[in-house]
Parts: structure tokens; sequence; C-alpha cells
């Protein structure tokens, strides 16, 4: 469940490693096509490629300030933080790795959840950042999100949630990342009883325990283009059946073609997706 | 066991007592002593066998419950229950091999059992996928259990999977959509669930079918996030590293049961599943009847409430105010 694949994939890690503080020069290379980007340009355009479209990592805090009208995010349980239940140690101790994701990130956990407003509708809204330990949902993740769906359920708001995850369910707190899947789903079911509308939004990457529980259960499903979404990771899929992939497999675009997925939406009219599509089956 | 033959290799001071003794055994004479000497030989043999198997670590576990002596779904299906009327087919692409449904009969309780399958021939383990399920199996199971819960059946699913199939057709056919929905459908089907996983429990691919009012675990069983091995390639970046894995995943019923993710741990006959089907599914009958009892006098209003619980409280975290 947990994939933690993506982490190999050194283009994609740059940008988020290079988010927080740290001058990193006035150009940056595009993860897809390559070309040298003005970095200015390129966050005028909410890290979409100006000269590819590809979209770009985004951090939680930049995600809320697209989707949200300014000032308006509310934030809920920030001060829940991780604990290390397994007392987990690979490399490195568990322990060690969050105080150093929390440093690196400014984030207590890779999700941010709270209300706010998208063209003046009142909505819950949750991100997870995919740079937070791949985005991996452990206990936090998975109370944090839990709540937003309570207390949406109880204000009958309106729930976006923003996924980006390359991790899945997050190794180092084992079994209880797993039943995370389980509670936040559980959640979402009430929710759905109480005829909320879900709107989630897939964006790059989307994988493993993430894709394989709130991700997947709105009502409706929008997703970045050419964002990678699946549940096993590609290598794995590789390594197990020894054939090369096809092209664009477990793309956004894929992802819509096989009909699980309602659109693809750039992330400049996202914004305006949401509320209209909120207009048609909010209250 | 008849054709036992699959030997672990820590079990080997089990071999070498069982070989000792018919050793002696097939001696033509007998005296006294010789009576004496196997007497001696098969307590040590008992006393062996519980010292190896009441302190199995957690890679030793992961063996044990591949083990492929080991009882599988079906063997449960032939020794608990009285009639097993399979159901077929997820009504839009197949019949999934690897996740089986149907009606069965438990003593006087008419309900519906859902297992993952691994096989016993290398033809059946191929033609399920060693126990990986696609899609559709998911599909299927969660029609079947949607049917159990419009006539008021109670559910039983036992969990034995590496993992849900990770392959084209799988993606293709929307593994992970399947696997969130069946959870979120399972949360609040309105009839009693019990979920025991049986070998392994793989992920989510487990978790697929592992949402329920009790959630057991069978004493030589291991449930986890991600295989041992998958965990370590991705974190050691190298699969020799399964065991150090499996050791800090905390995956045994043992670990299970002190971090409260798991309700009861069903004990295995003296060294484990495999060496006794028989007596390892009267247990697992005793306590399917008597968990299920509980279960149908519970009001279906509080059994959902309690399911929900169960999982919300799951999950341990700080809280604190913010500093500053
Ligand atoms: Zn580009």
């Amino acid at each position: 469940m947990a994939t933690g694949e993506t982490k190999m994939s050194k283009e994609q890690a740059k940008p988020a490693r290079e988010k927080r503080g740290v001058p990193s020069g006035l150009w940056l290379s595009c993860e897809d096509c390559g070309a040298m980007i003005f970095r200015k340009e390129c966050e005028r355009l909410m890290n979409v490629c100006p000269e590819c479209g590809f979209h770009m990592y985004l951090g939680a805090r930049d995600r809320i300030n697209t989707v949200l009208d300014a000032g308006t995010f509310e934030e809920w349980d920030a001060d829940l933080s991780p604990t290390d239940p397994l007392g987990f140690t690979d490399k490195k101790k568990y322990s060690e790795r969050i105080v150093a994701e929390q440093k690196r990130t400014g984030l207590r956990d890779a999700a941010l959840t709270g209300s706010g407003m998208v063209r003046a509708r009142r909505v819950a809204f949750g991100v997870t950042d995919s740079a937070f330990i791949m985005g991996s949902m452990g206990s936090v993740v998975g109370e944090k999100l839990t709540r937003l769906v309570e207390r949406a359920t109880s204000e009958r708001l309106p729930l976006i949630i923003i996924s980006g995850s390359g991790g899945g369910a997050r190794m180092h707190e084992g079994i209880f990342s797993l039943m995370q899947m389980a509670k936040v789903s559980a959640a979402l079911a009430r929710y759905d009883e109480a005829q909320g509308l879900f709107i989630s939004v897939l964006t790059n990457p989307t994988m493993g325990g993430v894709a394989a529980s709130f991700a997947s259960l709105g009502d409706i499903i929008f997703a970045e283009p050419k964002a990678l979404i699946g549940f096993a990771g590609p290598r794995t899929i590789k390594a197990t059946i020894r054939i090369e992939l096809p092209k664009g497999f477990q793309t956004s675009e894929f992802l819509l073609e096989h009909g699980y997925i309602d659109r693809i939406v750039q992330r400049a009219d996202l914004k305006s997706e949401i509320a209209r599509i909120i207009d048609y089956c909010g209250k | 066991m008849p054709g036992y033959d699959f030997r672990l290799p820590f079990e080997q001071p089990i071999f070498e007592l069982q070989e000792q003794i018919e050793t002696l055994e097939a001696n033509e004479t007998t005296s006294p002593e010789l009576r004496e000497r196997i007497r001696e030989l098969r307590k040590q043999l008992t006393e062996t066998t519980k010292a190896i198997y009441n302190h199995l670590d957690p890679w030793e576990t992961v063996q044990v419950a591949r083990h492929k002596e080991r009882p599988k779904f079906t063997d449960y299906l032939d020794l608990v229950f009285d009639e097993f009327v399979e159901l077929h087919g997820d009504r839009f692409f197949g019949d999934d091999r690897a996740l089986r449904a149907g009606f069965a009969k438990l003593d006087e309780y008419k309900v519906l059992v859902v297992g993952h399958e691994k096989g016993k021939t290398l033809k059946e383990r191929n033609e399920c996928y060693f126990g990986c399920a696609h899609p559709e199996g998911y599909r299927k199971a969660m029609q079947k259990m949607a049917l159990a819960a419009k006539y008021g059946l109670p559910i039983i699913a036992m969990i034995d999977t590496p993992g849900a199939y990770p392959g084209i057709g799988a993606e293709e056919r929307g593994q992970a959509m399947v696997i969130a929905q069946s959870m979120m459908e399972m949360s609040r089907f309105k009839t009693p669930i019990i979920c025991v996983v049986i070998g392994e429990g793989g992920s989510g691919g487990a978790l697929g079918i592992g949402v329920g009012d009790r959630v057991s675990i069978l004493q030589h069983a291991y449930y986890s996030v991600i295989s041992p091995e998958g965990c370590a390639g991705i974190l050691w970046k190298s699969h020799n590293y399964a065991e150090q894995a499996a050791q800090a995943l905390r995956i045994t019923s043992k670990h299970l049961s002190e971090m409260g993710v798991v309700d009861d741990v069903i004990e295995e006959p003296l060294g484990g599943a495999h060496r006794d089907h028989h007596q390892m599914a009267g247990r697992m009958k005793v306590y399917l009847l008597k968990t299920l009892r509980e279960l149908l006098r519970k009001p279906t209003d509080e059994l959902l409430a309690q399911r929900y619980e169960k999982f919300r409280r799951i999950g341990p975290y700080l809280e604190t105010q913010p500093t500053g």
C-alpha cells in the first residue's frame, strides 16, 4: 500500500527540496520538457511550465492560495503532530526524520486542513503536500482528514481535498497508517449519507494508499494534467510482469480514458471549476 | 501431516526429533527401555515445538504465514462450513479466482463468506495469481456483500493475500478505486461483519475486505502496511533487509493486539496451523460462532456506530497547543 517509488526520480524530488527559504537561482529546468525557465515566470503561473504546460510541484500553502479566496483560509487542527508509535528505524530514526521534514517543509505533517471560501462559497478544505515524507498518510494525516470530513458533515459544507502523495500509506507508522485508509473512508461514507458534495482533486503523484482511499472517493474527481495516479508504483508493476509499461500508463489522461475521473483541469482553472460544480451540486 | 514436505529452516530441531522417533518406532523388537526412550523423545518434541513457536520472530512469522501447507480459504470452507454456494463474477468484467464469495452455513447460521484464495497446485496458484486479487475480485466481493446486507446475512471475510495485484490490467480496471469503495461500503453494510486474517494480511489488498465489526488474526498470521520485502526495497534500498523490515513494522498478532488494531487473536495448534488443519478449523469455528452470537444481539444502529468508532480511534498523534 505504501509505494515509495516516485521518490527515486531526482527530477521530482528537486523542486520540493528547493522549496523553502533557500535562494536557488533565477532559473530552473522543467522536469518534463527540460526547458530552462525563469523562476519568477514559473511562479506567476503557479509552477506550470510556460513552455510545455507541465504541472510541477506546488506546496500545500501555495495550493491554498491558488484555490481559496485571499485571506479566507482558517486552519483547523493545526496543533496535531506525529509520534513514532513503532519506534521505527530504517537507515534513519523515524523520530529524527519527522523533525528534519518539519524543518525542511515548515509543516507539522503532510496535510493542512481548514475552511475557506471558493469564490465566496464556504468549503471544508484539505490538501496533502507531497514533499513531506512523500505526502504519505500516517496517523496525523488520517486524523486531520477524518476530522475535516466529520466537520464538513456536521456543518453541511462542500468538501475539497487536493491529494499529492507518492508515498501512499506511511510505512514508518506501520499498520496504523494502513488503518487510516479505512478510517477516512468510513467518515466519507457518513458524509455521503448526509448528501455531502466531495470534490477530490488528484495531483502529481497520487499513489498507493492515498489513491486507494479518500482520493478515489470523490463524488466528482478532477485531476491535473499528466499527473501520475495509480495503485501500484510503476517499478513494482514492471518488476512483477517484466514487460515495458505502455506510454502514458497511470497518467491523468490514462485514467480519463479508462473512466475513472470526471475532468482533467488546468491548475489555473481549478478554482472556477470547483465553484461551478458547487453551484450544481452544493447547498 | 500427510504430504508435509515443506520445511522451514528454524523447524529443523523439530524434524530431527521426529526422525529419531520414527527410527525407534520402526524397530521390530520393542523393550521397556525403548518405549521409555520414545516417550521421552515425544515429550522433548512437544517442548521443542512449543519453545520454537512461542518465540517466533517477525520474519519467522512471515514464513509460517506463507507456509505452503498452511490451511487456505478453501480448507476453511471444507472444514468449518456445512455448505458453500459459490457466487461467481463481478457483473462487469470477470470472475477473479483470487477472491471468492458465496453463501455458506455455519451450524444454524446462514452467512456470506468472502476470502482470498492462494491455491494449492501450481495450476491453481497461477489461476489466482498466488492470492493477489484484481479489481474484479473486489467488485465481486462488494456486490455479494451488498446482497448479504440486503437479505440480512452476516458476512465473514477471510484475508490471505500478499497484496492486491500490481499489473497493467489491474490499473486499467481501477484497482485503487475498488479498494477504496469496498472499504467505504463495508463501513456501512447493515449486517454483522467478522474479518479474520488467516495468513498474509498484505496491505490494501487485505484491507479491501478488512473493514468489519471484529478484526481478528490467527496467532502466526501477519498484517502489514507493506510487505517486508517491499518496505526493505524502498527504505533500505534492498530486498535483503526484509528481516529487519519485518521487525520494524511490528506485524505479528502479538504486536497488533498490543497496539489495539486487532480485536482477537485466535490461537493456532502446537507448531502452527499447518501441522493440524482440523484442530485449526475447529478453533476457527468456535471463534466465529461465539463472535457471531455476540454481534447478532446488537441492534443495527449500535453495530454500525461501534464499527465506526472501532476504526475512528486508531492512530496515535500528539495534540498540543502551538508554541508562540
Ligand atoms: Zn516544460
